[in-house]
């Protein structure tokens, strides 16, 4: 195993400017290890080498006649297959788009190029970001590097992999209830869900738009804020995207103290059904942060006990009518009946049916159901009422304390299979900690906190809506506290790895 | 049953939806081009074809369309609405959902007034006008009407998809009676030309830019409750809106007759036998399953936004044609020819132009009329109103006659140059060479001994029957008040 891929990104950076190594080399080194462990951890999709060792060579070319580079230029990064690349095949993970190769770019791939980042290719997901073990994608298994048996989460569970399997030092993914840091969570990484609006949606291929957004994820939380600098900002094309500047993201985390910061823990999120070592790890890191002078103080968030029925009303209603477009008539997959007349209707029906997987298709079908005329008021506006609520408790909360703690996820990572059974509630109550704040719209962090039976588990940090920073406040001397204490949770993985 | 008699028994309530593309730069949710012309999806982006991912962001002009006819309507502007989807699978929706606006339009409770071709106002109730994207175009290939049955495939061009629409929704309108039709007809064509007034759109009905649904239904009388009322889509002139009316109300009186019942339902009008046809039954069950798009914010127009866009506002129509009648003085039978013939303007300008309102108006709808009808074009492609004003002048110094202007305007219309160049070129000029034109009297007099005796005797409209022979002297150019003064004083003085 090539030590450039154990760098975090910003190692890779410094590197890259002091003229250490070429980009083309650090570029060289990540495809070279994603072709050697791949048959192990399925991160990806399409793998686009020469699309990467291109913008390498082109990032090395700048750095040699002096031009002024970004300071992540020719860090190379995997970008969910959820994000729009013009001229690379997008799958969202489904049939229905196996073979589509967009004719335009997103604005998350716009800044990546125009930063000089490498694309070492597009990760897998559950079938358009819907799941919570990457076992819902027509592109096959993404294994946890922590265990090959276990899932890597979901939905950027591909991205995760990747961080976690050394493959990629930054990984983009999407969260619309917890998909990128519930993975972190699983794989011992960082996941960021920005506030709604932070990063540009333009050419991200919908789930739940008013729940989703683009997250930066990392081996580290210097790392995470590094890309989510780079990615965020206002986008003209994105009518819900933020007028915000964003900067000063890195220096947080780095400058950040927890002397004297108040974390709130939420009281519906601590216990009931959680796993003991997932509750051991949390509070143990709740120690560590006192002992650094962090005041811990317990608030509560009453409508959070609503926050999953909600989301579940929300969520589907939207995911039903941002994928009617998936008819066979204009792109991606066409499926003409077998008998019977062709009709647009007929091939409409034949193409859903055919390109869709079935958690795809349960939302479909639930979210139809909950719009449906006599059922609105009831369902997605009562639902609408609750997601009011829910901001309003998170303010109230942000009143007494600067951020809300909790376990990221209830459980370590999952075997294969295990909640895909015949109770999707089961794998639907994986996402109560962290729906809130897709809700509410707030911002939230994943960072490990250390690991329970051999797997790793994950600390939820959120934050007031467009104070993103106070994330990093937060997280970075929290990460630093408890590797001190217990050293880098990612470093156990990594020394087996390399023994391997 | 026939119409005459169906609204002697019924009593007939319309309503109307009227969609308006508006005629900005660009679509209503992205940048692709808002223009006809060019091949099929030319005029496209991701966003307007939907592709994965896409996003829509609101067209100000648009919006600031949609306030315009919102204030000119008499409406209230919401002070914040949103947009919504409506959900319905169909190849020329590329999302398979419409952005539209549901419960929340931009503006609401208007009225407008409507003048009939008698005078008569009546004042339509608007219940809405709401913001929405238009959907692509299909075409069916292989069967025999272009219809879809019998097709063997089907065609789709997106290049309409994501126009803006304005959809503008009366009340139901009652208490038209025999009416019904023509008030039907009058209103389209009432907010047709307040489109136009406004500068949103170009407002041709022949090129679909405003289409009109037309709702009918009948009862037994006006206390009674609303009958089960059709829906005739897509009538696409004022005489076709005028004839469906007439066809549903015959066609309902004649199936209530028979005691059957209305049937609930969208009608397809058939221009070429003036008939409606059953289409889509129509009922509650139609979901839509609206929801507020959530890849939008709401719209919040500012007030200070909505006065300035209000005092910028146009003198509407009917305020306007009221106002000119009065100035001008004409009544509002010459008001109606000249509004009918679209020469409003032209003589508005003509006035400017220092020409009479009276002079403006006989000759724009008089002589320069004629030509056009001759030539297959527009009174205003022949002259403008600044030579037609110079005319007027002309005629008024005395240097013209009605007579000789008409071969003055021939001039110009050919293209001989400004009317007092032509005059000077063709020699048109009225005489004032009294000499000559004594001589001619003294001819016309000496060569009509006949003539002359009668005038001797009293008759004097028999003068007249020596102008002939003094005009054809002059070749035309005497002056026929000065030349009937000569005679006068020749043969009695």
């Amino acid at each position: 195993m090539s030590e450039l891929i154990r760098r975090s990104a910003l190692e890779l950076a410094a590197g890259l400017k002091s003229g250490e190594f070429s980009s083309v080399e650090v570029t060289q080194a990540h495809l070279d290890r994603i072709h050697a462990s791949e048959d192990d951890f399925g991160s990806f999709i399409t793998i686009t080498d020469d699309l990467a060792l291109e913008t390498a060579q082109a990032v090395d070319a700048k750095r040699s006649s002096g031009e002024e580079l970004h300071p992540l230029a020719g860090v190379p990064v995997a970008l969910k297959d959820l994000v729009v690349t013009e001229g690379v095949r997008t799958t969202a993970g489904s049939k229905m788009l196996e073979n589509w190769v967009p004719p335009y770019e997103s604005t998350v791939h716009t800044k990546v190029k125009a930063a000089g980042l490498p694309v070492l290719g597009k990760t897998n997901l559950d079938e358009f970001a819907m799941g919570s073990t990457t076992e819902h994608s027509a592109f096959g298994t993404t294994r946890n590097p922590w265990n090959l048996d276990r899932v890597p989460g979901g939905s950027s569970g591909g991205a995760a992999a990747a961080l976690a399997g050394f493959q990629a030092p930054l990984s983009v993914g999407t969260d619309t209830g917890g998909s990128v840091r519930q993975p972190a969570a699983f794989t011992g990484t960082v996941g960021v869900k920005p506030t709604y609006g932070s990063i540009s949606r333009f050419g991200i291929i919908a789930m739940a738009s008013s729940l989703d957004q683009v997250g930066p994820m990392g081996r580290d939380v210097a790392d995470a804020a590094a890309l989510h600098e780079l990615l965020a900002g206002h986008d003209p094309l994105d009518s819900t995207s933020l007028p915000d500047e964003v900067s000063g993201f890195v220096e947080a985390a780095r400058r950040g103290d927890l002397k004297g910061k108040k974390l709130g823990v939420i009281r519906q999120l601590r216990g009931e059904g959680y796993q003991d070592g997932v509750i051991d790890s949390f509070t143990a890191a709740l120690d560590i942060a006192a002992a650094a002078g962090a005041e811990i103080i317990e608030v509560d968030c009453p409508s959070i006990s609503y926050a999953l029925d909600a989301y579940y009303l929300i969520m589907p209603s939207e995911v039903s009518s941002n994928l009617a477009r998936y008819d066979g008539m204009r792109y991606g997959l066409r499926v003409e009946p077998d008998a019977g007349p062709v009709t647009a209707e007929t091939v409409m029906a034949a193409t859903r049916a055919a390109g869709f997987g079935s958690e795809v298709k349960r939302r479909i079908i639930l979210g139809t159901y909950a719009l449906s005329a006599g059922y609105y008021d009831a369902y997605y506006g009562s639902a609408q009422k609750v997601r009011t609520l829910i901001q309003r408790d998170f303010a109230r909360a942000f009143e007494e304390v600067d951020v809300l703690v909790s376990p990221t996820a209830p459980t370590t990572a999952l075997e294969f299979g295990a909640e895909t059974g015949s109770d999707p509630m089961a794998l639907y109550l994986g996402d109560v900690a962290t729906l809130p704040a897709n809700l509410a719209g707030i911002p939230g962090l994943s960072l490990p906190s250390g690991v329970a039976d051999g797997l790793p588990v994950g600390l939820q940090i959120l934050a007031p809506a467009r104070r993103d920073v106070a994330l990093y406040e937060v997280a970075g001397p929290l990460e630093a506290a408890l590797v001190s204490a217990g050293g880098r949770v990612l470093d156990t993985l990594a020394e087996g790895l390399s023994a391997k | 049953m026939k119409y005459e008699d169906a609204i002697k028994k019924y009593d007939p309530v319309i309503g109307i939806e009227v969609h308006v593309e508006l005629g900005t730069v660009t679509k209503m949710f992205d940048a692709a081009p808002n223009s006809f012309g060019g091949g099929p999806n030319s005029n496209i982006t991701p966003t307007s074809l939907g592709l994965p991912g896409s996003l829509p962001v609101v067209n100000e002009k648009a919006v600031e369309y949609a306030i315009k006819i919102g204030l000119a309507l008499g409406c209230d502007i919401a002070e914040s609405c949103r947009f919504a989807r409506k959900n319905y699978f169909y190849p020329d929706v590329p999302k398979d959902f419409q952005t539209s606006q549901s419960d929340e339009p931009i503006a609401a409770n208007g009225e407008v007034e409507v003048e009939l071709e008698d005078g008569t106002m009546v004042t339509i109730p608007v219940e809405r006008a709401h913001m929405e994207e238009d959907a692509g175009k299909n075409t069916h290939v292989g069967g025999a009407t272009g219809r879809i049955h019998g097709a063997v495939h089907s065609l789709v061009d997106y290049n309409r998809a994501g126009v803006p629409l304005v959809e503008i929704v009366t009340h139901p309108i009652t208490g038209t009676g025999e009416r019904a039709a023509e008030v039907a007809a009058a209103y389209v064509r009432t907010l047709r030309d307040i489109f136009r007034a406004l500068g949103v759109s170009e407002a041709r009905m022949e090129q679909g830019n405003v289409r009109a649904d037309v709702n009918v239904s009948l009862r037994e009388s006006p206390e009674a409750p609303l009958g089960t009322r059709t829906e005739t889509k897509n009538v696409n002139s004022f005489r076709s809106i005028e004839r469906a009316v007439r066809y549903e109300i015959a066609r309902q009186a004649t199936v209530l007759e028979s005691g059957e019942k209305v049937v609930q339902e969208t009608r397809h009008w058939h221009e070429d036998t003036g008939e409606t046809t059953s289409g889509r039954v129509k009922s509650d069950a139609d979901d839509y399953r609206y929801f507020p798009e959530p890849d939008l914010v709401p719209l919040v127009p500012s007030r200070d936004w909505i006065e300035e866009l209000r005092a910028t506002l146009p003198e509407l129509p009917a305020q306007k044609r009221r106002r000119l009648a009065a100035v001008w003085g004409f009544s509002d039978l010459e008001m109606r020819d000249v509004v009918n013939a679209g020469l409003l303007e032209t003589i508005e300008d003509t006035v400017d132009a220092g020409a009479k309102p009276s002079a403006a108006r006989k000759w724009w709808t008089g002589e320069i009329a004629r030509l056009a009808k001759q030539q297959e074009r527009h009174p205003t492609d022949l002259v403008t109103p600044v030579q037609v004003a110079a005319l007027a002048q002309l005629i008024k110094d005395g240097r013209l006659n009605d007579k000789l202007a008409k071969e003055v305007l021939a001039g110009v219309v050919a293209g001989e140059g400004e009317p007092a160049e032509v005059m000077t070129a063709r020699g048109l000029e009225i005489v004032e060479d009294t000499g000559a034109l004594e001589a001619a009297v003294a001819e016309a007099i000496a060569a009509n001994p006949d003539v002359v005796e009668k005038i001797k005797g009293g008759k004097m409209q028999a003068v007249g029957a020596l102008m002939g022979p003094i005009m054809k002297a002059t070749r035309g150019q005497a002056d026929a008040g000065k030349a009937r003064e000569m005679i006068l004083a020749k043969i009695n003085g």
